[in-house]
């Protein structure tokens, strides 16, 4: 059995509002293995979200350890931990966070910004990750001229761009329309199954759920069952 | 970085009307700083024009300028003999003895008195100032109660153009020409005959004399010979050295006096750049929590948000230039508060001057900027996620 790729040891996040603590996570351990592909559910507020964001290393744990890969995330610093996201996170979002004014081959170019990769060299990278996600004749379309299952894989093309260590999802089909969505977790899976991503989605749709190979459920911040798939 | 660079540029275009109304804001400031500049820059050019890199003028040695100066007539017969004077082609000295006396005339623009310069200048003052060139009428003939008149003042005062009488020192005197000097401070000057100037204002001597050097480089040894003669108590310049100083006052207090209105007009150019950029930063949270979850740093953020600024306001620096360029030749007056008469000079607008006005656009633009941009940086990622 390999070392786990993401380690949570003891992980606590508690938010203050005015003089009130409100716990968010209490205590939760995880181990997921490389290569796995992890559905976390549970109803809102339940702290999923949350969850997700101290994996992507946008949001600081309050107690505990998080391991991914060989690195500690949780104690490094604010601009470490950036350069650490730009190497080995892809993170695609509920509303696909496309940037408006940039086409669909710029919103794919922007995290190859911040490698040393030639300027053509991360024109091959974007049509890549553009064909990957079947949306390579739309390189030069705005957003606003898409629909939203494409937005989200122009979204997705995007996360794997710098084929990163993790693709994390937040509800990635959350707001698609059935057909879009099932296109959007055909391609999620297969990115699992055909280029060996590790993923964690988080999810409140059931059809996404089955998609996942392992499923964690969170209540009120707290790991309830597990479900082997 | 040029896609980052498109991204700001188009960001930029989605809010047109507030980007185009923080540009002209900041349009306006660089035109009045580069107008008030052109204003200091066109009047110490008229003044330093005046002067000949081959010229040299003598003073008393404790004068800041000619009209506190004196020189006796038996004074100048000695200062005419000098060997570094240059003649003419009888041999006689290039050498002219001067006295400006401040009269007293109506401005055409508001009928308002305003003092103009009369100049009394020896025989052969048009050889020692060579750029005097005449545009209408002649010399005027020494021993005669004849006068010319440079061409600005002649636009600027009353009966002063060409056959006119003119009445000062309680004898009537007649234009017989009108000159350029190639924009130099005489053109707003009326000149005669120095010897019928002293007896009309009961002068018993001279003020100046302007001398002709065989060389430009025949200065220090003139100086040396005068210096060195105990019946001589005065100073040598050079002529451009001697109206640049004159210019100083003046130009300092327009610099002084501009910078500081721009400085006002600024802090609310730069108020309205920082407005824009706060509300950019607004509109755009989302945006930037992205750009940040992507592993864009902190620095980056700033960066893009200060170069947007900057950008904002280089768009307006050009514009203010542009809007400001117009004036450029244009002539106006002042008065000179070294001579305290009215020197009539044109608005110069140079490159040099654009550049700075460049510059303050951009210093504008930063320091709008800044605090918006370090906002941006700052709001966590996690929250500028949920913004919609």
């Amino acid at each position: 059995m390999t070392m786990a790729l993401i380690e949570l040891r003891d992980v606590t996040k508690t938010y203050k509002r005015d003089a009130i603590e409100i716990p968010v996570l209490e205590s939760v351990t995880i181990s997921v293995p490389e290569g796995d592909y992890l559905g976390l559910m549970g109803p809102s507020g339940s702290g999923k979200s949350t969850l997700l964001n101290l994996l992507a290393g946008i949001d600081r744990p309050t107690g505990g350890s998080i391991r991914i890969g060989d690195t500690e995330i949780s104690t490094l610093s604010e601009r470490a931990l950036a350069a650490w996201r730009a190497r080995h996170i892809g993170f695609i979002f509920q509303l696909y966070n496309l940037i408006p004014v940039l086409t669909a081959f710029e919103n794919v170019e922007l995290p190859l910004l911040l490698t040393s990769l030639s300027k053509k060299q991360r024109r091959e990278h974007v049509m890549t990750a553009l064909n990957i996600v079947s949306l390579a004749d739309r390189a030069a379309h705005y957003p606003r001229q898409l629909s939203g299952g494409q937005e989200q894989r122009v979204a997705i093309a995007r996360a794997i761009v710098t084929d990163p260590t993790l693709l994390l999802a937040d509800e990635p089909t959350g707001d698609l329309d059935a057909k879009s969505a099932g296109e959007v977790l055909t391609l999620l899976q297969r990115l699992n199954t055909e280029y060996k991503k590790t993923i964690v989605m988080v999810t409140h749709d059931p059809h996404a759920a089955e998609r996942a190979t392992h499923l964690l459920h969170l209540e009120k911040g707290t790991l309830v069952e597990q479900v082997g798939a | 970085m040029g896609l980052i660079a498109n991204y700001n540029v188009r960001s930029m275009l989605v809010r047109k009307g507030t980007a185009a109304m923080t540009a002209m804001g900041i349009a306006m400031v660089v035109a009045v700083f580069v107008m008030t500049l052109a204003i200091a820059q066109g009047f110490r050019a008229t003044l330093v024009a005046s002067g000949s890199p081959q010229n040299a003028i003598v003073l008393r040695k404790s004068a800041t300028s000619e009209t506190v100066s004196a020189v006796m007539k038996p004074e100048f017969a000695l200062i005419e003999t000098l060997p570094q004077i240059a003649r003419d082609a009888q041999g006689q000295p290039l050498a002219s003895p001067e006295l400006v006396v401040i009269i007293s005339r109506p401005r055409i623009s508001d009928n308002q008195p305003a003092n103009v310069p009369l100049r009394g200048v020896g025989p052969r003052a048009f050889q020692v100032r060579d750029s005097i060139k005449f545009v209408e009428g002649r010399r005027f003939t020494p021993g005669l109660r004849e006068i010319n008149v440079g061409k600005l003042a002649v636009g600027r005062f009353k009966g002063l153009s060409l056959g006119s009488d003119v009445k000062f020192g309680n004898v009537i005197w007649k234009v017989v020409g009108v000159f350029t000097a190639d924009d130099a401070s005489f053109e707003s000057e009326v000149w005669g005959d120095v010897d019928l100037m002293l007896n009309a204002f009961q002068r018993s001597g001279y003020q100046s004399v302007t001398i002709k050097l065989t060389d430009p480089s025949a200065l220090e040894s003139l100086q040396a010979a005068i210096m060195g003669d105990p019946r001589l108590d005065f100073k040598v310049e050079r002529e451009q050295d001697y109206y640049d100083e004159q210019s100083q006052v003046m130009t300092t207090v327009i610099r002084v006096f501009g910078t500081f209105v721009t400085l006002i007009l600024s802090i609310g150019a730069m108020f309205g750049a920082m407005n824009t950029m706060y509300a950019a930063v607004g509109y755009r949270t989302r945006e930037i929590g992205t750009l940040r979850a992507l592993g864009f740093s902190r620095g980056r953020i700033v960066t893009a948000f200060l170069a947007e600024s900057v950008m904002l306001a280089l768009i307006g620096g050009v514009v203010g230039c542009l809007l400001a360029l117009p004036v450029h030749g244009l002539s106006t007056g002042t008065t000179n508060m070294a001579s305290f008469s009215e020197v009539a000079f044109k608005f110069r607008i140079t490159p040099a001057l654009l550049a700075g006005g460049m510059v303050f656009a951009g210093l504008m633009g930063a320091a709008g900027g800044l605090l918006p941009a370090i906002r941006a940086a700052r709001i966590p990622v996690a929250r500028a996620l949920r913004e919609i």
